[in-house]
């Protein structure tokens, strides 16, 4: 069976695998998204400008971004601070910390949620220092950027990680010899090489954070307009049967998420320019 | 949109003889590890120490709640059906992908790794259009009595769509890594392609299999977002784990959420151990 | 078994890997397919394999079209370049596979494929390796192990894909030594793929020339050595002087046009103090260079602005005593026209 081309091979099997692939595929991605796309067309324009610019949903998409910006940006920096040393300080119990840097992905969000909810609440072993000092984080919007960046952080590190570890340790000795100090080596000679994996980790925690919802919605205190993110907003519309308003909310999110795909497939196509 | 589950961590190389000076390293590690602290170790020690708060006895009796055990059940067939599915497409895709070129190729694994990008809810919410009331398949459900959302299947569903890329993924780079020689070797010899799959693929694919099963496992049981949306929250017959842990800790009952949630703060860390080794045994098979 | 290839066309997208190529192969016989890389040389052996499937043509193995049937069937031995070793089995495994992959049965007894790994280990000198992993084994190891396994089957043909590719100079020669050595033992018709030119000379008992696709010439070592075809085979068989137009050469009856090429190999270039005939050109040594057993010497001719390169042996060149910057006489001792300038 010659599915798309003949193809040079002598290895059997091409046939029935792809035509699985294709298969299952379609069944369990492409038809249940595509019921997303035909319920949107199914709105009027109107209809669909009315669920999805509302003061609220507006409100919502705000506190989103804006979040999962700031998650982001947290994370350029700590992320790349935490695989710059994990790969070059060795200290004692590197590879367990190193293991550690996975949790946000190996633990269950709603464990992520209630735990980071309640050690950042004022009676939590965080909130109990912040509090006094005027810093609340638990049920505000401060609360969403620290649960995004908690589930952002491994994107950063495990983006950047690689690239620093195959850094080749003749050029910041070739940097050396030709005079420039270590800060120099770095700004001038590392970080321009560091950049595209920064920038792919930075796009990835923030995709992440948009679409998340079970780590954050137990510290966000969920305050419409204030502290209520979209995803949440999806699900209050769909409980109160509110199918259309949802449907109109979730394009948008998926929109912006093949958007933030495609970006990153253009980063981490620019990410390996230089690669022989 | 590739998850950090692809990057196989080396172990560095610490003979740099140019580096930093000593209390910059000092500080810069300090600086890390009180982040790492901060976000990640506090976080999972907050998790058993609210869980053991009142004691051992009252923790396992916790645990031992039916509607706790329910919960476990439902999770445990959940991973059960999802995980062996995708770990059949796992293979299969990566098979035709990574032994064969085609054209399209790049839009296909784009494709499987579509669910990585959806928010949870909306990998909910698809199946509410789909089997919900007003959805596509609504009033031929209702009509035939079939129940698919708010049961079991709907969660199996949603769990499926969300688990789907986990094991391909981890797949094709490896198997495209390891190139078509060995089987290409084995074919000459005589062999025959299931003889040739099973002689020499897998035992050459066998710890990337574990490290994709073991992922898909962790997701499969903890999936939150999306299982939420399907699920209806039915106590003791549609509740998960991770919906259990919230129902009780929407009740005040910190102490039980806590127990609960610990169950699947275990289930991380083994998970973390085991990808530990399974990475490092990828690497070994990986070609340069 | 003899082999025969009839008009094999296989084109890669736009890129044509063989164009029309025909070869026979007869039985017995060790030969190399020698070419630069992107000549066709590696896509023949696949297709003689079964590897790949031509286009169009045929591949006759004894007499019978065996084009259409599967890689499995046609009872070839098959060498990677990068040996493709099982890494996750011992070389016991590794060298029992295409028996134990047999249907029942045909397959032999666990007595008699024991004793055919110790007779294939002793063959390929490596005794008491069987329990070892491939990843414990030196370059040289693989590589015969990796044949120990193809001829396990007891292959009609064996193919070797640029067998000895990747190891180093000397292991180089002392294993073509050896599959020379090998070949004389077991006279399986061998096909093995190279680049390398001297590889070629040494071992195999008939070369194919190969490039762009096509075979430029076939013959024994001494006929393509001796007697290429075009500029392209003389090219590729060692190093080679051009002069553009005419020129006068020792040897008698050569054609001569005004658009034709002499090529002279660069140890068939002469040098002398005195002019010893009409061929003779006047010349100043440029460079020195002292490779081992032979000096290679840079020349420009006067009066032009092309350069010569002749290659002496140290005897000779310590009897001339040459210096650089000295005006000598250089003269072609043979000399080969090609009408047309050749690519090369």
């Amino acid at each position: 069976m010659k599915l798309f081309t003949k193809h040079h091979n002598v290895l059997p099997g091409f046939g029935p695998t792809m035509g699985y692939t294709l298969l299952y595929l379609s069944l369990v991605v492409l038809i249940p998204l595509s019921a997303l796309v035909f319920k949107t067309a199914g709105l009027s324009w109107n209809e669909f400008l009315e669920a999805v610019a509302a003061p609220r949903v507006l409100a919502s998409y705000k506190v989103t971004f804006g979040a999962a910006l700031a998650a982001a940006g947290i994370n350029a920096v700590f992320g790349v601070l935490v695989a710059w040393v994990l790969v070059r300080y060795p200290f004692p119990g590197r590879r367990l910390v190193d293991a550690l840097v996975d949790l946000p992905f190996a633990l269950p969000t709603a464990v992520a949620g209630i735990t980071l909810a309640t050690v950042y609440s004022p009676n939590g072993w965080v909130g109990k220092i912040l509090e006094p000092r005027g810093i609340k984080v638990a049920f505000t919007p401060l609360g969403i950027i620290v649960a995004m960046t908690f589930i952002g952080l491994p994107f950063v590190v495990r983006t950047v990680q690689p690239v620093i570890e195959e850094l080749d340790a003749e050029i910041e000795e070739a940097a050396a010899c030709l005079g420039a100090n270590r800060w120099q080596t770095f700004r001038r000679v590392l970080f321009p090489l560091l950049t595209p994996s920064v920038l792919t980790g930075f796009a990835l925690a923030f995709a992440r954070g948009v679409g998340e919802y079970g780590s954050i919605i137990f510290i966000a205190g969920n305050m419409p307009m204030v502290s209520e993110i979209t995803p949440l907003l999806i699900l209050t519309k769909l409980e109160q049967y509110d199918y259309q308003g949802a449907t109109a909310i979730a394009t948008v999110m998926l929109v912006a998420s093949f958007i933030m795909l495609l970006v990153i497939n253009l980063l981490q196509k620019w990410s390996r320019r230089y690669a022989e | 949109m590739s998850a950090p589950t692809r990057t196989l961590t080396a172990h560095a190389n610490g003979n740099h003889r140019i580096t930093e000076p000593a209390p910059v390293r000092w500080v810069l590690t300090t600086v890390a590890l009180v982040f790492l602290a901060l976000f990640l170790a506090l976080p999972l020690a907050a998790v058993f120490s609210q869980a053991f708060e009142k004691g051992f006895g009252t923790y396992l009796l916790a645990l031992k709640e039916p509607d706790t055990l329910a919960a476990v059940k439902l999770t445990l067939i959940t991973a059960a059906v999802a995980v062996p599915l995708n770990l059949v497409f796992g293979v299969m895709a990566s098979w035709a992908i990574a032994k064969f070129s085609f054209p399209g190729k790049n839009l296909l694994i784009t494709l499987i790794d579509l669910p990585f990008s959806v928010s949870p809810i909306i990998s909910g919410l698809i199946y509410v259009l789909i089997f919900g009331r007003q959805g596509w398949l609504g009033p031929f459900l209702e009509a035939h009595d079939i129940k698919i959302l708010f049961a079991v299947p709907g969660i199996l569903l949603a769990t499926i769509f969300v688990t789907f890329p986990f094991i391909a993924r981890e797949l094709i780079p490896l198997m495209e890594s390891q190139g078509r020689d060995e089987e290409e070797a084995a074919m000459v010899l005589g062999a025959s392609g299931l003889q040739t799959f099973f002689r020499i693929t897998l035992p050459n694919i066998k710890w990337g299999i574990i490290y994709g099963v073991i992922l898909c496992n962790a997701r499969a049981m903890g999936e939150f977002g999306a299982v939420s949306v399907v699920s209806g929250h039915i106590r003791g017959i549609t509740n998960t784990v991770p919906l259990q842990v919230e129902i009780l800790y929407n009740e005040y009952n910190y102490t039980a959420a806590f127990a609960v949630a610990s169950l699947l703060a275990f289930l991380a860390l083994i998970t973390l151990a085991v990808k530990s080794v399974a990475e490092w045994n990828v690497r070994e098979n990986m070609e340069p | 078994m003899s082999i025969e290839i009839e008009s094999i066309n296989k084109q890669f997208g736009s890129f044509t890997a063989l164009g029309d190529v025909s070869l026979s192969i007869p039985s017995g016989e060790l030969v190399a397919l020698l070419g630069p890389s992107g000549s066709g040389k590696t896509t023949l052996l696949r297709i003689i394999a079964g590897l790949e499937s031509p286009d169009s043509g045929r591949i006759l193995f004894n007499g019978e079209d065996t084009t259409e049937s599967h890689v499995r069937e046609r009872k070839v031995g098959f060498v990677f370049q990068h040996y493709a070793l099982f890494k996750h089995m011992t070389v016991f495994d590794n060298v029992v596979f295409g028996l134990t992959v047999r249907p029942k049965e045909t397959r032999p007894s666990k007595g008699e494929i024991r004793d055919k790994v110790t007779e294939l280990l002793r063959l390929v000198q490596l005794e008491g390796m069987a329990k070892r992993y491939p990843a414990q084994l030196s370059g040289g190891q693989r590589q015969r192990i990796a044949l120990a396994r193809a001829l396990a089957v007891e292959p009609q043909v064996l193919l070797l894909d640029e067998p000895f590719g990747a190891l180093d100079a000397q292991v180089r020669t002392e294993l073509r030594r050896w599959l020379r050595r090998l070949h004389d033992e077991i006279h399986v018709t061998s096909v093995f793929v190279t680049h390398d030119q001297e590889e070629a000379l040494e071992v195999a008992d008939r070369i194919v020339v190969m490039n762009k696709g096509r075979i430029e010439q076939a013959g024994t070592p001494d006929q393509v050595y001796e007697h290429p075809a075009n500029p392209f085979v003389l090219n590729f068989l060692g190093n080679v002087n051009l002069f553009h137009g005419r020129i006068q050469s020792a040897g008698e009856g050569q054609p001569e046009a005004d658009n034709s090429v002499s090529y002279v190999r660069s140890h068939d270039v002469e040098i002398d103090r005195s002019q010893h005939d009409s061929s003779s050109l006047k010349a100043e040594v440029k460079h020195i260079q002292k490779l081992g057993p032979s000096v290679r010497i840079t020349l420009s001719i006067n009066d032009s602005e092309s350069f010569v390169e002749a290659e002496l042996t140290r005897d000779v060149f310590q009897n001339l005593d040459l210096q650089q910057g000295e005006q000598v006489y250089v003269r072609p001792r043979q000399v080969r026209v090609f009408a047309e300038d050749y690519q090369i």
